[in-house]
């Protein structure tokens, strides 16, 4: 096949905006979310394993940094389900005004953010910040 | 009129009624992860503990454990079809994307086999 020289699509960012911004992050939080699948099935198989394999999960658990990337995965799971409600909503055809995709964009991240908080202060207070 | 290239139609190649579903599959996947996601961390931020008998419990529960093995099937599905889409936009080399694309595949099969195995074992009072 001969090779056209077609215009390439402007992948290369001219200007960062909030836009690509939210866009790169509902990807980045949907990998990272893939990656803590790993860790709930993990959990799950421990589980299923019996007390003692459970026993050794609740070690892996209880690691400062399985703990931060717990709080990484919750704080992907709102973003990416709220982004990914208003990725619906587009697809509905609603939502597109500027003033509109500027709003929802910046409740997502809010309520993302707060959403994660208020997890977090729940797990503490439920069982004395024993996970 | 059809807008298919002759060579196209020739071999094969094309949408056949299946291009969009890659797209679609996606969205219904994420419209029930809506549901079985807030559902699952609702319910285990209402966990009193996370020791032993208490999640295995909770998970052998009928209720738990059927939901928890369709949320298992569904999250494999979408991030099965999401990494798709970052591996077909990233891995440019032909044969490394279809290497890549295969890996990932099979890992998601496997999660998917494991996660709900586990479910079951525990909601069958198999697991001690």
């Amino acid at each position: 096949m001969t090779k056209l020289q077609r215009p390439l699509s402007p992948f290369l960012l001219y200007r960062w905006q909030y836009t690509n911004t939210l866009s790169i992050l509902n990807r980045i939080t949907g990998l990272a979310l893939s990656i803590g699948l790993l860790l709930f099935v993990y959990w799950l198989v421990a589980a299923a394993g019996g007390a003692d394999s459970y026993a050794r999960a609740q070690d892996v658990f209880a690691h400062p940094l399985t703990k931060l990337a717990l709080v990484g995965f919750s704080f992907s799971f709102f973003y990416h389900l709220a982004n990914g409600v208003r990725h619906l909503v587009w697809d509905a055809g609603y939502g597109f005004e500027r003033r509109t995709a500027r709003l929802s964009g910046w409740v997502t991240f809010i309520a993302s953010l707060v959403l994660t908080a208020l997890l977090w202060i729940v797990l503490a207070i439920g069982n004395g910040g024993a996970a | 009129m059809s807008l298919r290239s002759p060579l196209g139609r020739v071999l094969g190649l094309g949408a056949a009624k299946e291009g969009a579903s890659h797209w679609w599959t996606q969205r219904v996947t994420s419209v029930a992860l809506v549901f079985l996601g807030l559902w699952f961390v609702a319910a285990l931020a209402g966990l009193p503990d996370y020791g032993y008998e208490t999640v295995r419990d909770w998970i052998a529960a009928p209720v738990n454990a059927v939901l928890l093995a369709v949320l298992t099937g569904t999250t494999v599905y979408h991030s099965q079809l999401g990494v798709q889409v970052i591996v077909e936009d990233y891995v440019a080399h032909y044969g490394l994307k279809i290497a890549t694309m295969l890996l990932i595949n099979f890992v998601h099969v496997v999660l998917g086999a494991l996660g709900i195995f586990a479910v079951l074992r525990i909601a069958f009072g198999a697991a001690e």
